[in-house]
C-alpha cells in the first residue's frame, strides 16, 4: 500500500505526475466554466451573483442545475433542492477523502470546500495518504481558479460557447480523464468488478433516478456488494 | 434579496455540509477494516460511474454519440500506455472528427 519514495528525486517525479494529472483535468473544466459564465448571463444573474455560485458553491453540475432552472422559472425551492441532490455525492467524497485529509479544524474545513469529482478522482487514484491528499488539494485549488475565472469570462464574453464544446470535442475530455484514473485500478479483481458494476447501476439508473443519483447509487450498491467476498483479496 | 441570490445563499450552505461532513466529523479517526476495504474499492466505482454518465447520459436520456467514440480511445490509448495529457487530446480529437465524419 504505501509506495512513498525515499528519495527526494522520487517526490519530486511523483509530484510532477500528479501536477499533470491535476492540469489535464482541470484544462478539461475551463469550458464547462465559460459554459456556466455564459449560461449565468443568459438566466438573468449579475456578474457577482455568478462569482458567488462557482466561490462558495462550486460545484458544477449543481450550479449548472440551480441556474438552469431559475432561468426557466423554476422557484427557488426546486432550484436549490436540484442543486443539493446533485451535490450529495459530495458526502460520499468525503467519506473517501476524509483519512487523508487530517490536520488542524481550519485546515480540514477549508480543504472541505475543494471536495469535487476532479479533485476526489484525481486524488483517490494516488497509492500513500500523502499523495492522496497532494492530488485533492493540487487538483482542487488548479479547478477553482479555473473554474472561476472562466465563469467570469463565459458572463462577460461568450454566449454560444456551448457550439465550441462540440466542435471541439472537448466533452469526451472528463470522460477520458475519469477512464484514465480508473485504469490503474483494473489489474485487481475485485476493483475491476467494483468498477464494472459501478459503470452498471450508473447507467441504469439515469433513465430512472434524478441526476447526480446514479453516480452516488453506484459507489454504495457496487461497493457493498464487494465488501467481504474476498476481503484477503480487496487491497 | 433576488432569487438567484437566496437559491445561492442555501445551494452553498447545503452543499458546505454535504462536502465538509467527512473530513470534519470522521477527521483521521481510524475505522474498522470492513468500512476501510469499502473506502477502498468506493474509487473504483465512483470513476466508473463518472465515466458511464459523462459519456452517454444526457439529463434522464441514455444517448450514445461522438462522445462514446472518444472514450473508446481513451481506452485504447490507455491500454496503449500513451501518457495521461495524450490520452485526453486523443479522446477530444477521435469526439471532434466523428462530429465532423457523421
Amino acid at each position: 500500500m504505501d509506495v512513498v519514495d525515499e528519495d527526494g528525486a522520487g517526490d519530486h517525479a511523483k509530484r510532477r505526475v500528479i501536477q499533470r494529472q491535476a492540469a489535464s483535468i482541470t484544462a478539461a473544466v475551463a469550458p464547462f466554466g465559460i459554459v456556466f459564465g455564459a449560461a449565468a448571463a443568459t438566466a438573468g444573474l449579475s456578474l457577482i451573483e455568478a462569482i458567488g455560485f462557482s466561490v462558495f458553491v462550486f460545484g458544477g453540475s449543481s450550479q449548472f442545475a440551480a441556474v438552469e432552472i431559475l432561468g426557466d422559472g423554476g422557484s427557488v425551492a426546486s432550484a436549490a433542492v436540484a442543486g443539493l441532490l446533485l451535490n450529495v455525492r459530495s458526502l460520499a467524497f468525503g467519506v473517501i477523502m476524509a483519512p487523508a485529509l487530517a490536520g488542524p479544524l481550519w485546515k480540514r474545513a477549508a480543504m472541505s470546500q475543494l471536495m469535487i469529482d476532479e479533485s476526489t478522482a484525481v486524488g483517490s487514484a494516488q497509492q500513500g495518504l500523502r499523495w492522496q491528499r497532494y492530488g485533492f488539494v493540487v487538483t482542487g485549488l488548479a479547478v477553482f481558479a479555473v473554474w472561476n475565472l472562466t465563469t467570469v469570462i463565459g458572463h462577460v464574453a461568450f454566449s454560444g460557447a456551448g457550439d465550441l464544446i462540440d466542435d471541439l470535442g472537448l466533452d469526451a475530455a472528463g470522460p477520458a480523464a475519469f477512464l484514465a484514473l480508473l485504469w490503474p485500478r483494473l489489474s485487481s479483481r475485485p476493483q475491476r468488478r467494483t468498477a464494472i458494476a459501478g459503470g452498471v447501476i450508473a447507467l441504469a439508473l439515469i433513465p430512472v433516478a434524478p441526476a447526480g443519483v446514479p453516480i452516488l447509487a453506484s459507489m454504495a450498491g457496487a461497493a457493498v456488494a464487494n465488501v467481504g467476498r474476498h476481503p484477503e483479496e480487496t487491497s | 434579496m433576488s432569487d438567484a441570490t437566496i437559491v445561492l445563499i442555501v445551494l452553498a450552505a447545503g452543499t458546505y455540509v454535504l462536502k465538509s461532513a467527512g473530513p470534519l466529523v470522521l477527521g483521521a479517526r481510524s475505522l474498522p477494516i470492513r468500512v476501510q476495504q469499502l473506502i477502498d474499492l468506493l474509487p473504483a466505482a465512483l470513476l466508473a460511474a463518472l465515466a458511464v454518465v459523462s459519456t452517454m447520459g444526457d439529463g434522464a436520456a441514455i444517448v450514445i454519440d461522438a462522445r462514446l467514440v472518444g472514450l473508446v480511445v481513451a481506452g485504447l490509448a490507455l491500454w496503449r500506455r500513451v501518457p495521461f495529457v495524450v490520452v485526453i487530446l486523443l479522446a477530444s480529437a477521435a469526439t471532434a472528427l466523428t462530429r465532423l465524419v457523421v
